[in-house]
């Protein structure tokens, strides 16, 4: 048995596959903003899981690659749920299904 | 010779007249005393230059024309032209006749329009009527005749229109621009045809090329000579386009007098006269236009024999006239058809304006009285002689003219016309046929002549006796022009007299060298002896009688007043309705015309297929693509979700194969 290059690589891809397979479920099925919000951190997170078990064996861009991704989460978090509080204001629910003004 | 280098001058002044009295005409107050002195002043000076002119050419008559090339126009790939004027012996004639008579219709329109709210207008409209009329006689190539020959169009129909807040005087100008523009159509295809064959529109090449270029009598020529003609019959009102000279009388009567009587309808003549050559080389379409001319000088004659409004038997008149002129030319007398030409412009201007004097009268008369009969009636008139001698005597006499009395100046040019169809007659025996229509048309000249001068001025008074007392002769400014053309048409024949008289055809001889070149192909030989004296006999003699059985017949019986003048009935009623001609070409080209217009163009093509199908059609197919696409929008972040999702894995699957 030699040494393997990436220790965990098989299981942490695993993971990060079912972590963002729940955010998908959960982007796709629940219709809270809240929860759909949690959901789409669960798939930024899952995709950093990715890039810090690909580093490994690509050297340091990836972990790099996460804190960016970081920076824009925590971006992204303080302007959506900035939204959300708006659009509860207006309309007393956070319920996706009531918000349509999109609608065609 | 220099003298023909200023003729740009001729054409100058009625142009910056035209610009001075635009410009007044625009002005809110109206200028009349300067308008006064402008309008018939530039037309005077014109005059002048264009005496110079003719007095240059008397003491040296040039060989070949004379031409003042201006400065060029079109000069694409062979072809060259130039705007470029040119003078010989039958331009001069018209020249004189255009300016002459012009400056006496200008000077007589002083006293009749004074009192228009359009009198700047008017005069505006004048000048530059003489300004084209002036380019069209003094073009040396055809593109430049066909400029003055559209222009005087659109004069005809701004003067014809003046008065444009009645409909139909508006009608009436529009029908006159619409003919002209069918015989417009014929010049220029003339036009493209002449250019083919012969490489050139230049008068002078024309007439040096075409003898050795075209087949004398060939389909070419014949085919150039009946599409220029078709040009004259629009231009000159003869059948079938002649309809709308009698709508044009709808425009002031000086405008008749000048435009409608003694210049431009005659252009036709003059263009005939100018490519003789081509028509000498076609003896069949000599033949058609000797032809048309005599049918509308017998048709036209007929009409005029029912007509009441005392300008519609004179605008009848003209288009008979010229029918004679048409047979002049026809018979290959060139000469002689500029000659009655001429002569025509005297007497019909003079008949013309004393209509119009009387019609000023009646007007007033009317006015005064505060009466809405019609002013231009003769069953309203009657008796006029008492209130207007200089009017009458002046009108007596350009009846007796155009009846072909002697030795006034109709009898030489219209016996002229007759001898050449009677001469032409022995190679072709139609011309017998056509001598015969035109004999026959000039009694019945003198028969409508003699009914209107006995309707209007004698027998007993239908004026009423309110009205009567406010009749009055013209003012000087109008009654002198009518004497000067009173005297023009009394000694006009001297420019033409014909050997039994002693003369020597001055005016066939003066114009030789322009018709030199046709002379080749035709020349007409006329009668002598006692064949000659035979026809002159014979014209006078139905002159005197178509007079006297004109005067008999209408003061046999009492003339009723217009408004209780009974139907007429039968012949008079057809002759009365112009043959309803004006119906015919209603019938069959006006209403299918509209009817092709309102029903397939615009309710088919514009509003069916560009309107609906094209524009309305791509807006509805775009906003059909817009509602599918507006379905997916449904507002819903899941089903975003969705799409997108499997938009990314089906991109994901194309990456990965």
């Amino acid at each position: 048995m030699h040494e393997p290059i990436a220790p965990l690589l098989g299981p942490a891809l695993g993971l990060s596959a079912i972590l963002f397979s729940l955010g998908v479920a959960g982007v796709l099925l629940r219709r809270n903003a809240i929860v759909l919000f949690v959901c789409i951190e669960l798939m930024l997170n899952a995709v950093n899981l990715t890039f810090v078990a690909l580093a490994q064996l690509h050297g340091a861009s990836g972990q790099v690659m996460v804190f960016f991704v970081m920076t824009v989460a925590a971006a992204e978090a303080a302007v959506g749920l900035a939204i959300i509080l708006a659009i509860f204001r207006h309309k007393q629910s956070v319920d996706l299904q009531n918000i349509n003004l999109l609608r065609g | 010779m220099i003298a023909a280098h200023w003729v740009w001058l001729a054409v100058a002044f009625p142009l910056a007249g035209f610009l001075v009295n635009g410009a007044l005409a625009l002005r809110r107050k109206p200028a009349v005393q300067a308008v006064s002195i402008v309008g018939p002043g530039v037309l005077l000076a014109a005059f002048v230059v264009c005496a110079g002119i003719y007095l240059g050419l008397v003491a040296h008559p040039p060989h070949q024309a004379e031409v003042i090339r201006l400065w060029p126009w079109m000069h694409v790939s062979g072809l060259k032209v130039d705007l470029a004027f040119q003078v010989d012996q039958l331009s001069a004639v018209m020249l004189l006749v255009v300016t002459g008579v012009g400056s006496l219709i200008h000077l007589f329109s002083v006293g009749y329009m004074r009192e228009d709210p359009g009198y700047a207008r008017y005069f505006a409209y004048l000048n530059l009527f003489i300004v084209f009329m002036l380019v069209l006689v003094l073009g040396s190539n055809l593109p430049v005749l066909f400029i003055g020959w559209e222009g005087v169009g659109l004069c005809s129909y701004l003067l014809i229109g003046f008065w444009f807040t009645d409909k139909a005087n508006a009608d009436a100008g529009k029908k006159a621009f619409i003919m002209n523009r069918i015989g417009d159509f014929g010049v220029l295809i003339a036009m493209f045809l002449l250019w083919r064959e012969l490489g050139t529109l230049d008068f002078a090449q024309i007439a040096a090329k075409a003898p050795g270029t075209l087949e004398a009598g060939g389909t070419i020529v014949t085919l150039i000579t009946l599409f220029l003609f078709l040009g004259c019959t629009g231009k000159s009102a003869q059948i079938p386009l002649y309809t709308w000279l009698p709508d044009a009388m709808a425009g002031p009567t000086p405008v008749s007098a000048l435009i409608h009587a003694a210049t431009m309808v005659t252009a036709g003549v003059y263009l005939v006269a100018r490519t003789n050559v081509l028509f000498a080389m076609a003896p069949i379409s000599s033949a058609v236009v000797a032809g048309i001319g005599a049918v509308t000088a017998l048709f036209a004659a007929t009409i005029a024999l029912r007509q009441y409004d005392i300008k519609k038997v004179l605008a009848y008149s003209t288009v008979s006239q010229l029918g004679y002129m048409f047979v002049g030319v026809g018979s290959a007398a060139y000469a002689a058809g500029v000659f009655h030409l001429v002569t025509h412009a005297f007497f019909k201007a003079l008949l013309f304006l004393g209509a119009g004097s009387v019609i000023h009268a009646m007007h007033h008369a009317y006015h005064a009285t505060h009466s809405h009969e019609d002013a231009q009636d003769m069953r309203n008139m009657g008796g006029l002689r008492r209130s207007m001698p200089v009017t009458f005597w002046l009108m007596t006499l350009a009846t007796l003219a155009i009846a072909g009395i002697p030795p006034l100046s109709g009898f030489f040019s219209k016996d002229e016309i007759l001898a050449s169809a009677f001469a032409r007659g022995a190679e072709m025996p139609i011309y017998y046929l056509f001598y015969a229509c035109g004999v026959v048309a000039a009694f019945l000249t003198a028969f409508y002549m003699a009914r209107l001068m006995a309707m209007t001025f004698l027998g007993e008074s239908r004026v009423g006796a309110e009205e009567s007392r406010h009749l009055h002769e013209a003012p000087w400014i109008m009654t002198g022009p009518l004497l000067v053309l009173g005297v023009l048409a009394v000694i006009g024949g001297v420019i033409n007299l014909p050997t039994f008289v002693g003369g020597h055809h001055a005016l066939e001889t003066w114009l030789e060298p322009v018709t030199a070149a046709g002379a080749v192909f035709a020349k007409v030989e006329l009668p002598h002896g006692s064949t000659e004296f035979l026809l002159v006999g014979g014209a006078i003699l139905v002159g005197a009688v178509g007079l006297l059985l004109g005067y008999r017949a209408t003061l046999a019986r009492k003339v009723p007043a217009a408004k209780e003048a009974p139907e007429d009935t039968g012949m008079a009623r057809v002759l009365n309705r112009k043959y309803y001609v004006d119906e015919l070409y209603d019938a069959a080209v006006v209403r299918p015309t509209v009817w092709l217009s309102r029903v397939v163009l615009w309710k088919g093509v514009d509003q069916g297929a560009i309107d609906g199908a094209a524009v309305n059609g791509s807006a509805r197919v775009s906003r059909g693509l817009g509602w599918v696409g507006s379905r997916l929008q449904t507002g819903q972040v899941g089903v975003y979700v969705v799409v997108f999702l499997v938009g990314a894995l089906w991109i994901l699957r194309a990456v990965i194969r």
